[in-house]
């Protein structure tokens, strides 16, 4: 290394959560320390306490009646746009995973390739789902009976814990893509890449509060947000069994949509399951007039 | 000459009159003790040119101390069983107000049961202070609020900019009165007041107070169009000088509403004519207090200010609509121990 480099100082990135659009610290002031998979020291993350979970979760019901009425292929573009951005940041996330996970260099990149993928797939889902989820019903009577599939509304996640990158955006690209709006918990001890996603997220038009990333303590963040009466939906991804007990208790207060958590492996074809657990069907009937002997009216 | 009203804090000496003054201003005995305070201005209030000279005699406003009292008066912790007092307080002293163009009879009915019952999933949430509407929406939301003990305010005198002739304001007012307003929400001529006829907007308060009758008179001074802090401290002053039974802040229709500075400035105002006349005079911020962290700054600001004897919703109020649902989810979560949400609350 020349001398000129060894002369600068080191600039240390800090990280912040991600609320509305908006990197804030933890209202809490708190942070905590986040290491390597050898435990050498990497960075401080945000410990976030259950009034940013309160903020974040205001931010995400403020953004979903815009990102939920944004039409389908407007999402589609957006979330292209996000794997656009990633591609173009491919190194920091290859340099985060390995260090994250401890991987090799040419597994992480194959991580972070797989979730660029990710993205792109789910991009293209956004404005064919509809069909796949909804349609025409036939029914006994003069309707036209439609059935359509809507967001759910605010979903909580609990990240994987094990997969930081490629797991975080399995489970984040679907809730978004039918336009529900998220308060992500991102994984306790590897909470790095997804910190970093948010940059993308901010930089790649999705609107502020669409996406919302807390750092810190699953459990601590996760209670709050699971009796929340404001969230309409919750995906214990990241939830340990024990967890994932008390969290869906607490969510049956209002009566969440709860998705448990299952064994995955993350780089497998992940299906629309994820896709459709956040959906609501709206059936729409509309008469279609009087049907006489000679058949249909019209 | 009267004496010079003082801006710092009041003297050790004049606890006790104040206290005394205090019992002297119990409520049945209001009125009367306003007159004689009105009376005993009445050297200043005697020609434009005395009543000038008293308002530009009022000490000058500390603009960085009065915003830093504020300021530091805002950080304070407020937790727990104060936290449940302070939300209880708030929503007791909440002038629950409809003020839109578009408001109808079965929105006004709509804010007055809101108002006897904010929280009808909690039958031990305080009623809210009174409701607030225009003119010609008092019979509908007298009806609706009746038995109840919340009151009915009224805004009156062309408000909200008051660009009309006097005439036409008292018959406002009385319209506004005889239709059982229990209180008048009246904006002073801002014009008047800025180009220097403080006379005219003297004469024009003691008018309106006349028209008043039984009711209470708010004076809203739109110290959003008036500038500065001094000319907020003159108004404050016209106004009690002139009988007013409370002083506002905004109309909520202009874009700078009632902030904590100015509230302080007013509130400073009260105390100190109190401690001068033994009359008590409440005060009343409206516009643009949404959240119950705001509304619990307001409170610190009334306690540390103008005392204790000011809080409670004979002498304190604020004007809002959205700052009670807030005020609501927070004491659902405080009684739940779980974040509420907007559908939780009624909309308005």
């Amino acid at each position: 290394m020349s001398e000129s480099t060894e002369a600068r100082l080191s600039v240390f990135k800090t990280y912040k959560l991600y609320v509305g659009g908006k990197f804030p610290r933890s209202e809490s002031g708190r942070v905590y320390e986040v290491n390597d998979a050898k435990g050498n020291w990497l960075a401080n993350a945000p410990l976030s306490s259950r009034k940013d979970a309160r903020d974040a979760v205001v931010a995400a019901r403020k953004a979903f009646g815009g990102w939920a009425g944004a039409t389908a292929y407007l999402r589609g573009q957006i979330l292209y746009r996000v794997a656009e951005m990633l591609e173009g940041r491919r190194e920091q996330f290859v340099r985060e995973v390995q260090d994250a996970e401890g991987l090799s260099k040419a597994k992480a990149a194959a991580v972070v390739d797989a979730a660029i993928d990710r993205w792109v797939w789910y991009a293209g889902w956004t404005d064919k789902i509809a069909q796949v989820a909804g349609g025409g019903n036939p029914v006994a009577g003069p309707f036209f009976n439609l059935s359509s599939p809507e967001p759910t509304g605010v979903v909580t996640i609990v990240a994987p814990q094990d997969s930081s990158f490629l797991g975080l955006v399995s489970v984040l690209a679907p809730v978004i893509a039918t336009g529900n709006t998220a308060v992500v918990v991102a994984a306790e001890d590897r909470p790095l890449p997804a910190l970093s996603l948010a940059e993308v997220l901010a930089t790649s038009d999705v609107p502020g509060g669409v996406v919302n990333i807390l750092s810190g303590r699953t459990a601590e963040i996760a209670a709050p947000l699971a009796a929340h009466q404001d969230v309409n939906a919750i995906d214990l991804a990241g939830a340990d069994e024990q967890l994932a007990k008390e969290l869906e208790v607490a969510a049956a207060d209002n009566l969440k949509r709860v998705l448990r958590p299952q064994p995955v492996d993350w780089s497998a074809d992940p299906g629309t399951s994820r896709l459709t657990a956040f959906l609501e069907t709206k059936t729409v009937w509309h008469p279609t007039g009087s049907l006489g002997s000679g058949g249909s009216s019209y | 000459m009267p004496p010079v009203p003082k801006s710092d804090k009041p003297a050790k000496g004049e606890k006790k009159a104040r206290a005394k003054a205090g019992e002297q201003t119990e409520r049945a005995g209001k009125a009367p003790a306003a007159r004689e305070a009105t009376a005993s201005f009445a050297d200043v209030t005697s020609s434009d040119a005395t009543l000038r000279r008293f308002l530009h005699g009022l000490p000058g406003v500390d603009t960085v101390g009065l915003e830093a009292r504020a300021a530091a008066l805002g950080t304070r912790s407020i937790k727990t069983t104060a936290k449940a007092y302070a939300i209880d307080l708030a929503i007791s002293m909440i002038d629950l107000t409809t003020l839109e163009g578009a408001d109808t009879a079965g929105k006004v009915r709509a804010l007055g049961a809101k108002a006897v019952n904010p929280d009808p999933t909690d039958r031990t949430t305080p009623k809210t202070a009174a409701v607030c509407v225009y003119p010609d929406m008092v019979a509908t939301a007298k009806e609706a609020v009746a038995g109840s003990g919340v009151k009915v305010a009224s805004v009156a005198t062309a408000f909200p900019a008051g660009r009309a002739a006097l005439g036409v304001k008292l018959a406002d007012t009385k319209d506004a009165v005889a239709a059982g307003a229990d209180e008048i929400d009246m904006v002073i001529d801002r014009g008047a007041f800025l180009a220097g006829h403080y006379m005219k907007v003297y004469e024009e308060i003691r008018a309106v107070k006349e028209a008043c009758g039984d009711a209470r008179l708010k004076v809203i001074f739109e110290t959003g169009e008036l500038s500065t802090y001094d000319n907020i401290r003159r108004a404050s002053w016209i106004g009690m000088i002139a009988g007013a039974d409370f002083i506002k802040t905004s109309t909520g229709k202009v874009g700078v509403n009632a902030t904590p500075a100015n509230t302080l400035l007013m509130l400073e105002a009260v105390r100190d004519f109190r401690a001068q006349t033994g009359v008590q005079v409440g005060v009343k911020p409206a516009g643009g207090i949404r959240s119950t962290k705001d509304a619990i700054k307001f409170l610190v600001l009334v306690n540390e200010t103008a005392g204790p004897d000011w809080l409670d919703n004979h002498w304190f109020r604020f004007g809002a609509s959205s700052l009670l649902n807030d005020l609501l989810m927070q004491r659902q979560k405080l009684a739940t121990g779980r974040y509420s949400g907007p559908d939780y609350v009624t909309v308005d």
